[in-house]
């Protein structure tokens, strides 16, 4: 079980897609849901969002982006490699409903995971249109798969060296304030989202945001994901990851991703020392 | 001329347990008592009066055949002894550590009422050790097969006892947990110097020996539900989830960075291994003025974990006074052997952060002991204007824990009381829900690893009854 199936690289090869053989979790997977994935028997346990999963074949799909240690062991590992644990589906599953017009913008490897949702809300029947974006256009992804799940899809770069020159946020701004939209989902960098929302709040369209705060069992045992939506304490692993935007208090979630910053890069300078050593 | 044997016999002191140092142990993570040597057990055995009628089997919750297990050893009959333990107990190892035997079996042993007990845990223990050690004793005789499939939720203390109790009796039982490891509590809660993670895979091994499925990374309710469980042909379900919802203080600043539920703390240490961070992947805060809250078994673990992480200061703040204390007494004074500080009579009400969002401080009141309250323990009632503060870069909250939902929700038919556990019957464990029993702490509320395995046992003598005769 846990058998890589297929492996792609992507965005230059910071971003990589594993299709991951794991019949009983894609079984009863649902869009919005996540996994937690070990690579071996040392390593720590990683909440990734599933951008895909076929009950069928009994596979899930998961893209990540390498920016540390785990990561950078996730993508070491090859097809006919397995993950010694995949933990899932976890978190409650997205809502969708036909609503109308809905937004769905989606930025980074934000766009994996907005990718099964999109698609979602447009099989059941309302008007999508999409807005993603990246830094630059190397990094953009899926964009074909989001062209196809939406009935318009705007793309943006920040350096402008692909489709829109500027933020998502731009971009959003102008459908808002042409189109009816009923409800926005926003995914990405916590930044991003805090942008997202802010602008969302101004036209009074529900906004939907799937966290990505630090987990350990993913399970509501620990409340290491824990955070404060409209004053209260949620576990993001349990009680979302998906939150009503407008009620996320994104400056304590940015920080509380910060929490290991100097972990992360000890463990990540080691691994690649390491590796180098190993050449 | 009971009295008079009684007399002859308690001659011989009991005989104490060696144990690592404090000023060593205090920052290793190996194991603090080290065992019973033969001659020393032997000797201990020797102390056992072999009641006609033992109040000790009583206090024990599985009912071990305690005075028939120590004439073994103290035959040196080592290999039958541990076959004598297990009869009625597949986690000896576990048991023999961790279970508080001072309000068990031992609290219950004559000797007890003139002097100090028969060390039974200690020699639980020794036997269980040697076995793991040397012998290779046969398994116990199991019973024809039954045909009939057991599904286990939860593979901690009174999972695994339902599982070894119904292989024993013929039936094909799986076991799944939601954890890559199996063991529950056992692995993720109690640190590895109170029990090596070695002797809980060890004891599960035991049980796989036996013939015990299992099936790690399974999240029932979520990657397969109950009523699946069931489709996929078991006749009968025990739940024993135990109780994995973090309790947290519900004061302002509590999600600042530093601040942990002693789950994720402990879980992050033991499970984890993340003191042996980097060469194990997850990391955790290393605080050096470290405050846990609470005064439980769990409180004392994650004090003495963030002793062991090299902190230089370790404080204990407990809103009630060291009587009221609930964690093992042996617990509190190895705690105290090592450095803990406590702060008796404190309440926290608030955390105190830097501009970055990390842990500075608690702000605290002192509180006097009021009239008893529903717990029949004397409530603390603050003392008015009696704040101060306490330094910190480290928080561990320890107050217990609740009833996890993920189950119970997704499972229909299964009622439970205001607190969300699971309503059971008490003599047999049979929920609302046809075919589905529970133990443990999902019916109980946080409680003990043993009390966890008597649910457990009980549940299985039901289930088996109910597969052979009908619900």
């Amino acid at each position: 079980m846990f058998e890589i199936l297929k492996r792609q690289e992507m965005a230059d090869g910071t971003v990589v897609l594993n299709e991951i053989s794991a019949p009983k979790i894609a079984r009863n997977a649902k869009p919005g849901q996540f996994v937690m994935l070990k690579a071996n028997e040392t390593g720590e346990r990683i909440p990734l969002t599933m951008a895909d999963t076929n009950a069928k074949k009994g596979t899930l799909t998961v893209i990540y982006q390498v920016v540390g240690k785990s990561t950078a062991l996730f993508k070491s590992l090859q097809v006919g490699d397995r993950f010694q644990d995949v933990i899932g589906p976890l978190g409650k599953p997205t809502h969708l409903e036909k609503v109308g017009t809905v937004l769905c913008v989606g930025g980074g490897t934000g766009v994996a995971v907005i990718h099964p949702i999109t698609r979602g809300l447009k099989e059941i029947g309302n008007h999508v249109i999409a807005i993603i974006g990246a830094r630059t256009k190397d990094l953009l992804i899926l964009e074909d798969k989001m062209k196809a799940a939406s009935h318009e899809l705007h793309v943006c770069t920040d350096d402008g060296s692909y489709g829109h020159h500027g933020f998502v946020t731009d971009v959003l701004k102008e459908v808002l304030e042409k189109e009816d939209v009923k409800l926005v989902v926003g995914i990405g960098p916590v930044p991003m989202m805090k942008f997202v929302t802010k602008m969302t709040a101004e036209y009074n369209v529900k906004t939907l945001v799937s966290l990505n705060s630090i987990m350990v069992d993913g399970t509501g045992m620990c409340g290491c994901c824990r955070v404060s939506v409209g004053g209260k304490t949620q576990f993001a692993c349990v009680d979302g990851p998906e939150f009503d935007g407008h009620l996320v208090d994104f400056d304590e979630l940015g920080q509380r991703l910060d929490a290991y910053k100097q972990e992360e890069q000890r463990a990540y300078e080691k691994y690649l020392h390491e590796c180098k050593l190993a050449q | 001329m009971g009295e008079e044997k009684a007399k002859k016999k308690e001659k011989i002191p009991r005989q104490p347990m060696p144990e690592q140092k404090p000023e060593v142990r205090k920052r290793n993570f190996d194991e603090v008592p080290l065992g019973l040597p033969s001659e020393l057990a032997v000797k201990e055995a020797e102390r056992c009066l072999q009641c006609k009628k033992p109040s000790c089997i009583e206090g024990c919750p599985v009912a071990i055949d305690i005075p028939a297990f120590i004439k073994l050893i103290k035959e040196q009959e080592f290999t039958k002894a541990i076959r004598k333990i297990w009869e009625r107990n597949a986690l000896p190892a576990v048991c023999g550590r961790v279970c508080p035997q001072e309000i068990q079996c031992e609290g219950s042993c004559i000797l007890a009422k003139k002097g100090d007990p028969v060390a039974i845990g200690n020699l639980e223990r020794f036997a269980a050790d040697l076995e793991r050690e040397f012998g290779k004793g046969d398994l116990p005789p199991k019973a024809a097969p039954t045909g009939k499939r057991v599904a286990v939720v939860g593979s901690g203390p009174s999972g695994l006892t339902v599982a070894g109790d119904l292989i024993l009796k013929g039936h094909d039982v799986t076991v799944f947990e939601a954890f890559h490891k199996p063991g529950g509590v056992l692995v993720y809660g109690i640190p590895e110097f109170r029990l090596p993670k070695e002797i809980v895979y060890s004891e599960v091994n035991y049980l796989e020996r036996l013939g015990v499925k299992l099936e790690s990374n399974v999240v029932v309710g979520r990657t397969i539900s109950v009523e699946e469980l069931f489709e996929e042909g078991y006749d009968a379900i025990y739940i024993g989830v135990g109780a994995g919802l973090p309790r947290f203080l519900n004061i302002p600043g509590e999600n600042l960075i530093g601040i942990y539920s002693a789950n994720e703390y402990l879980t992050r240490a033991n499970l984890m291994k993340a003191y042996l961070f980097p060469e194990y992947d997850t990391p955790i805060a290393l605080g050096k003025d470290v405050v846990v809250f609470g005064a439980g078994n769990v409180a004392m673990d994650s004090a003495r974990t963030a002793m062991r992480l090299g902190a230089d200061r370790v404080r204990i703040v407990y809103r009630r006074s060291r009587q009221e204390m609930p964690a093992r007494v042996d617990e509190i004074h190895h705690a105290e052997e090592e450095g803990i500080e406590f702060f008796l009579l404190t309440a926290p009400t608030r955390f105190l952060g830097d501009g970055e969002g990390r842990v500075t401080g608690v702000e605290c009141l002192q509180m006097e002991l009021g009239e008893p309250d529903e717990s029949g323990r004397r409530r603390p009632v603050p003392v008015e204007g009696s704040e101060f503060q306490l330094e910190c870069d480290l928080a561990v909250i320890a107050v217990g824990a609740g009833a996890n939902p993920l189950l119970t929700q997704t499972t229909e038919g299964l009622e439970l009381n205001k607190w969300g556990y699971i309503i059971a019957d008490p003599e047999t464990g049979k929920t609302t829900k046809k075919g589905v029993w529970a133990g443990g702490d999902i019916v109980t509320g946080q409680a003990t690893v043993i009390l966890a395995m008597g649910a457990g046992r009980l549940a299985s003598d039901s289930i088996h009854q109910y597969l052979t005769w009908g619900w």
